[in-house]
Order: structure tokens, then C-alpha cells, then sequence
């Protein structure tokens, strides 16, 4: 006879190593976002069936992983728009879309705008900084707010890059509520 | 005032794990070990650097955490969410190459990213992300 203790004592090891292999789901997604991807490679990974894998990490993150996988891939064609070398065809495909048309949809979704937009912004953001280091030039356009939006100073990377992450359909509030 | 940071602080779940991972993957010389069983003290640091430790401590080992508050921890540190570290390297592509070999879990190849860095992560055994920053 099993004691009850004993019983929790396995479920919750059994929940923590679940949990520890949707970690490495996520932890592959954010490795090999740029790679022809889907939740049913995903899952054969970690022997899982896909939509079984999908409810356990919706679960756990808040977001399904196909919704992950997108969200981590507008971050990275946000970036790479930024940089205004490529156009927003080469960077859909850079970062492993395979549809035009599902990155632009997913893109404005996350950013507000569409990418070629947002790439024409960031252009004229960062002409207009050139612009204001030059001590002849006016003041910063209209694209500075947008300029001012990408950059984030004086903050630790890694903390800038979870800031700038895109926020899945703009929905969660833009600051914390203050503890009463 | 003449204040240094001299000691930060990651969990482990399972001791021997983390510290392979920190002595023998990234390198870092053993200063202390105390405790047993899961209730294990180590502090590691880089090899010429006295003045920095990461102490490998176990989680919620305060009796003041409560038993849900542990079990959230836990979870948490299994789904990769909790504890997490900032190094830096003057030779990030070595670096690199030297911690992938083995099976440690990459999270990030090295990578410029727009905020003006370039950095790679690794997961460590109990969760932790360990970012690597290029120092330049």
C-alpha cells in the first residue's frame, strides 16, 4: 500500500519534470525560431502529441507555442528591420516565416504597424538622431517618437530585450499598477 | 563608502549537477562547499577573481517559505523561469564553442542584437538562464 505522501511526493515530481521538458520547448524556440518550425516537430522532441503539448504550455506560459514561436520571430524581424539593410521580404524569410502574408498579419498584430512601415521609422528615427548630433540640424521630426520607442538607454540588454519584446496583441497594460 | 558585489546567489535542485556545470563547463574554481544531500553551500567563482562568488545555494531553504511558496519555486525553476545570470567574456565565439560541447542546453547562439550587444545563453542543470555577454 502506497502511503499518501509518498503519492504527492511522485506527482509533483512527475509535474516538475513536465514542466522541465516544456522548458526545453521553449528554450528550442528561442534557439531555432529562424528554422522551418512547427508545434508537431515541437512535440515529437519531447514525445509528446501536439496538442497535448500545446494545452501543457499554454498552461505553464501563458501562450501557446505556436504563439510563442511567432511572438520570438517578430522580435527578431523587428530588429532586423531596424538595422534598414534588408527588405521586409528577406527578413520574413531570415527569421523562418514561410508566408508573407502570415508574417505581415502576425507583425502588425504585434507592433501596431505593418513592417514596412515600421521599417520606413526606424529609417527616418534614425536619420533624425544624425539630424540633432549635428548642432546646424532643427529639431527631431515626427519619426521621433518612434525612434524613441525602439530605444531603450541606460537599461541592462538583456532587460532592454524583455522590454522591447513585442506584447502579444498589445494587450497587457503598458505599465504596473502602483502597489497600493 | 567602498562597497563591491561579492557574492550573488543561484538554486540548485540537484548539487553534484550544478557544480559539473560551473566547475568543470564554465571553468570556475570551487571556494567553499558545505552542507549534504540536497542541502548543499557552494561557492564558485572565475580562476584570478577572489573578489566575485556565485554561491549555488538550495532554494527556499529560509523555514519561512511556505509550502506552496516552494512549490511555486520549484515549478518555476523547472519551467525556467526564476533564476537567472549575467556573465561577460572578451572571446564570446569561444567561449561558446567550449561550453556547447557536452550537453549543455543552448538557448542562444551568439547573437547581435539591436540594443548594441552581442550575447549567447546557456541553461544551467536547476533552470537558471546563464546569459554571456561579449565584452568589447
Amino acid at each position: 500500500m502506497c502511503r499518501p505522501e509518498w503519492r504527492s511526493a511522485r506527482v509533483q515530481a512527475q509535474r516538475l519534470s513536465d514542466l522541465a521538458r516544456l522548458r526545453r520547448v521553449r528554450d528550442r524556440i528561442d534557439r531555432e525560431y529562424d528554422q522551418p518550425l512547427n508545434v508537431e516537430a515541437l512535440a515529437r522532441g519531447v514525445n509528446m502529441s501536439a496538442g497535448h503539448l500545446s494545452r501543457q504550455f499554454r498552461a505553464a506560459y501563458g501562450e501557446s507555442p505556436y504563439a510563442y514561436l511567432m511572438t520570438r520571430r517578430i522580435e527578431r524581424a523587428a530588429a532586423l528591420l531596424r538595422r534598414g539593410d534588408l527588405s521586409v521580404t528577406e527578413v520574413c524569410f531570415a527569421v523562418g516565416c514561410a508566408s508573407l502574408g502570415t508574417f505581415t498579419t502576425r507583425f502588425t498584430e504585434l507592433v501596431g504597424m505593418p513592417p514596412g512601415a515600421f521599417r520606413r521609422l526606424a529609417a527616418e528615427a534614425a536619420e533624425d538622431a544624425e539630424t540633432a548630433r549635428d548642432p546646424a540640424g532643427g529639431a527631431a521630426g515626427p519619426a521621433a517618437d518612434a525612434g524613441a520607442a525602439l530605444r531603450v538607454a541606460g537599461m541592462p540588454a538583456c532587460v532592454a530585450k524583455q522590454v522591447t519584446r513585442p506584447v502579444r496583441n498589445r494587450e497587457a497594460p503598458a505599465g504596473e499598477r502602483p502597489l497600493a | 563608502m567602498d562597497l563591491t558585489i561579492h557574492t550573488t546567489v543561484l538554486p540548485h535542485d540537484d548539487p553534484d549537477a550544478s557544480l559539473a556545470f560551473y566547475r568543470d563547463v564554465l571553468g570556475f574554481e570551487v571556494r567553499s562547499d558545505v552542507g549534504q544531500g540536497t542541502m548543499r553551500w557552494i561557492t564558485v567563482g572565475p580562476p584570478g577573481q577572489p573578489d566575485t562568488s556565485l554561491l549555488l545555494a538550495p532554494p527556499a531553504a529560509d523555514p519561512g517559505v511556505t509550502e506552496d511558496e516552494r512549490r511555486t519555486i520549484t515549478e518555476m525553476m523547472a519551467k525556467g523561469t526564476y533564476g537567472w545570470i549575467l556573465l561577460a567574456t572578451r572571446d564570446l565565439d569561444a567561449t561558446f564553442e567550449k561550453v556547447q560541447t557536452g550537453d549543455t542546453e543552448v538557448v542562444q547562439e551568439p547573437t547581435e542584437q539591436p540594443y548594441g550587444i552581442r550575447d549567447c545563453a546557456f541553461r544551467d542543470p536547476a533552470g537558471n538562464l546563464v546569459r554571456i555577454q561579449e565584452l568589447r
